[in-house]
C-alpha cells in the first residue's frame, strides 16, 4: 500500500470515447506489435511482396513489350508498353498487398493464431485491432509503392514528377481495399469460403485495363469492368503517371473515398457483432 | 531455499493506491481471506453477479447465477464441460455480453467498460494465446503495450515476471520452442504485467502433466498469498480444493452449491468414502447385498461407491457379509463426491 505505479491506469486514462468499448485509442500498441512481429520473423514474406510486381515488369513490360513496341498512353501520347503497364502493375500490388493483409492474415489470427482473442482481453477494443491491422496493411503497402515507383524510375519509365503521386494514390487503393477487405473476412468462417476471395481477384487482376485498353470489349463488359474497384485503380495511377488528368481522375478518386468509407463502417458494425456478442 | 520471487510482494500491492474509489486499502500483507467470512470494509466486494443469464439461440448456456467476491478471495467455478463455467468467464472480462442479469467488477459494468475492467483483469484463456510470432519476452511487453503502460515500467516488469514465472533463460527464445508447461506459465506471467486485482483463469492446468500442475499451483498459491483475487474454472478436484477459499458447483448453468470445499464436502457428502470394484458386470447385482452399509451407496459403471463417517469398519461390514471385492480402497470424500451428490454425475466423463 505505498508508493502508486509510474503510469495511471486504464480507467484513470478514460476518456469519454465515441465508440464506447469498441476503441479505447490505443491502436498504436497493435502496430508496434505488427512491427515488432515483421522484424523478427515476415520479413522475407514481405520481400516477396515487393518482388511479385517488379517480376511481372519485366517480363510483360521488357519481354513482351519488345513485340509491343509503343501503345497509346493516356491523353494520347505514344509511350513504351512498359510504361503502360507499370501503372497498373502497382494498382494490382496495391490491392494484392490490402487485401492479402485484410483477409488471409486476419483470418489467420482471429481464427488460428487467437491474437486478437488475447489483444481483445485487454484494454483493447475491436476498432482499436481493427485501426492498427489497416495501418500496417497500409505501412506495408506505402514501402511497396516507394520501391516499385523507384524500380520504374531506374528503368527509364518516368518521365514527370507528376509519378511521384503513384505513391500516396496506391495507399489509397490500398485503404479501400483493406477496409472493405476486412468486413468481408469477418464474414467468412472456412478456408473454403476464402478461397472465394482469390476467385475475384484473379479476373479483376486480368481484365482490369491492367495490360491492354478497355476498348476491346463489347459496351457491356466495359461497364461491369468500370464498376469494380481495380480499374479505378489503374486508370487513376496510369493518368498520374504521365501527368495527363481528365474529368474522370475525380471520379477514380471519389470511388476510392467512397469505398473506404463504407469499409470502415462495414467492419465497425461486424466488429461489434463479431465481438461483443 | 531462496526463493526467487520479488514480483508482487511489492509491485502488486502498488497498484492497490490506485483506485481508492472502487477499493479501500485491504491488508498490506496480502494475508488469504478466511474461506466463510462475509466482505467488511477491509475486503470489499470485487465482482458481484446477480441472476447473471446467457442465452445462445434460445439455449442458457449460463441459467440465472448469482455470486460475489472479496478482494484477496480464491473463488472457483467448479462444473462439467458445458457447464458454463468459460462463459461467465468471458461476460466477466466483458468479451461476451450478457443476455439479462446485473455484473459488476470494480464497480463497473464491462459491458459498457470493456476497456477499463479489462485494466484490472489478468486472463489466463483455456487455450494458450500467446504470440508465436514475437519471443518470450517481446511477448510481455508487446501485452503490456495493449494496456497503454509505457515501456520504462515494463522493462523491469517483464524480466520480474519472467523471473516469476522461472523463464528467464527462455527469455529469448521463439514461444513454439516451450514445453506445455512453459506456455501456461508464460501465459500467466503475460496476464500479470498490468498487476491486475483479479486473475481469472479458465483451466489453467488442463492438459499440464502432474509436475508442471505443481509448478503451477505453486505460483498461484504465491500470488494468492499476495492478495491478488483469483477467479477459476476447473474440473479437477485436486485443484479446486487446493486452490479455492470458497466455489460454486455449476452444472447445465445453474448453481448447484456453494461454500468452502470443506464446508461442501461436510454438507453434502460423509467423511470417508469406500471405492469397491467388483468388476463391471457385478458391480450393478451385488449392490443389493450392500445395502444398509454406511449412510449412503452409489452404483458407479466401474466401482461402487459406500459413503460412511467410518470407512474401514464399513469395509468390515462388506468382509463380514461374504463379499470380496477386486479392490477396495477407503479415502477422504472430495469434492468430486459432492459433485456426484448433487449432479448424479461425475465431473471427468
Amino acid at each position: 500500500m505505498s508508493a502508486g505505479l509510474p503510469v495511471k491506469s486504464a480507467p484513470d486514462q478514460a476518456r469519454s470515447r465515441t465508440f464506447g468499448p469498441l476503441y479505447s485509442r490505443n491502436a498504436k500498441a497493435v502496430i508496434s506489435r505488427g512491427l515488432l512481429a515483421t522484424r523478427s520473423t515476415n520479413w522475407l514474406v514481405m520481400l516477396s511482396g515487393f518482388f511479385e510486381p517488379v517480376l511481372f515488369l519485366i517480363s510483360m513490360g521488357v519481354g513482351l513489350g519488345a513485340i509491343v513496341g509503343s501503345v497509346q498512353g493516356p491523353g494520347g501520347g505514344e509511350i513504351s508498353y512498359a510504361a503502360y503497364i507499370a501503372p497498373a502493375l502497382l494498382a494490382v500490388s496495391a490491392m494484392n498487398g490490402a487485401v492479402y493483409d485484410s483477409t488471409w492474415n486476419v483470418f489467420f489470427k482471429m481464427n488460428f493464431a487467437k491474437l486478437y482473442q488475447g489483444m481483445l482481453y485487454t484494454s483493447l477494443g475491436p476498432l482499436d485491432v481493427a485501426l492498427g491491422e489497416i495501418f500496417l496493411a497500409l505501412l506495408r503497402g506505402l514501402l511497396y509503392a516507394i520501391g516499385f515507383t523507384a524500380v520504374m524510375g531506374v528503368m527509364g519509365l518516368i518521365t514527370t514528377p507528376w509519378a511521384l503521386l503513384m505513391v500516396p494514390a496506391s495507399v489509397l487503393i490500398a485503404f479501400g481495399f483493406a477496409s472493405i477487405g476486412m468486413g468481408i473476412t469477418s464474414f467468412l468462417k472456412t478456408f473454403q469460403q476464402m478461397d472465394w476471395v482469390n476467385f475475384v481477384m484473379l479476373p479483376m487482376f486480368l481484365f482490369s485495363a491492367t495490360f491492354y485498353p478497355l476498348n476491346v470489349y463489347p459496351q457491356a463488359i466495359q461497364w461491369l469492368i468500370q464498376a469494380m474497384p481495380l480499374w479505378h485503380g489503374v486508370e487513376l495511377l496510369r493518368q498520374i503517371s504521365v501527368g495527363t488528368f481528365t474529368a474522370a481522375t475525380p471520379i477514380h478518386i471519389g470511388y476510392y473515398l467512397v469505398m473506404t468509407a463504407a469499409g470502415m463502417l462495414l467492419t465497425t458494425v461486424r466488429l461489434r457483432q463479431l465481438f461483443l456478442k | 531455499m531462496e526463493v526467487p520471487f520479488h514480483l508482487p510482494a511489492g509491485s502488486i500491492s502498488l497498484r492497490r493506491v490506485h483506485n481508492k474509489a472502487t477499493m479501500s486499502s485491504g491488508s498490506a500483507t496480502g494475508a488469504v481471506q478466511p474461506a466463510d467470512e462475509p466482505p467488511t470494509e477491509a475486503h470489499p466486494t470485487v465482482i458481484t453477479a446477480e441472476n447473471l443469464t446467457k442465452t445462445y439461440d434460445d439455449v442458457a448456456a449460463v441459467d440465472g447465477i448469482s455470486f460475489s467476491v472479496p478482494a484477496g478471495e480464491s473463488f472457483g467455478l467448479l462444473g462439467p464441460n458445458g457447464a458454463g463455467k468459460s462463459t461467465t468467464m468471458k461476460m466477466i472480462g466483458g468479451v461476451t455480453r450478457r443476455t439479462s442479469g446485473a455484473l459488476h467488477i470494480m464497480g463497473l459494468d464491462p459491458d459498457s467498460h470493456g476497456p477499463e475492467v479489462r485494466a484490472h483483469l489478468g486472463v489466463v484463456p483455456q487455450q494458450d494465446n500467446l504470440d508465436e510470432e514475437l519471443r518470450v519476452r517481446d511477448n510481455l511487453l508487446v501485452y503490456g503495450r495493449y494496456f497503454g503502460l509505457p515501456m520504462s515500467y515494463l522493462k523491469p516488469k517483464a524480466d520480474e515476471l519472467l523471473e516469476f514465472a522461472q523463464l528467464t533463460d527462455k527469455a529469448k527464445s521463439k514461444v513454439d520452442a516451450l514445453s506445455g508447461g512453459m506456455k501456461r506459465r508464460l501465459t500467466i506471467a503475460r496476464s500479470l504485467i498490468n498487476e491486475p486485482r483479479i486473475l481469472l483463469l479458465d483451466e489453467p492446468t488442463t492438459g499440464l502433466d502432474p509436475q508442471a500442475r505443481h509448478i503451477l499451483w505453486d505460483r498461484l498459491f504465491r500470488l494468492k498469498e499476495q492478495g491478488v483475487t483469483l477467479i477459476l474454472t476447473t474440473h479437477y478436484m485436486d485443484e479446486a480444493e487446493q486452490l479455492c477459499d470458497r466455489l460454486i458447483v455449476v452444472d447445465k448453468g445453474r448453481i448447484m452449491a456453494e461454500g468452502s470445499p470443506a464446508q461442501l464436502i461436510r454438507e453434502h457428502s460423509t467423511r470417508e468414502v469406500v471405492e469397491l470394484r467388483f468388476g463391471s458386470e457385478r458391480n450393478t447385482t451385488i449392490a443389493a447385498e450392500l445395502q444398509g452399509i454406511g449412510e449412503r451407496l452409489e452404483v458407479l459403471p466401474d466401482r461402487v461407491l459406500i459413503y460412511a463417517h467410518d470407512g474401514e469398519s464399513a469395509l468390515e461390514q462388506v468382509a463380514s457379509r461374504g463379499l470380496r471385492p477386486l479392490t477396495s480402497l477407503v479415502r477422504r470424500s472430495s469434492l468430486e463426491d459432492v459433485f456426484l451428490r448433487l449432479t448424479g454425475r461425475s465431473l471427468v466423463d
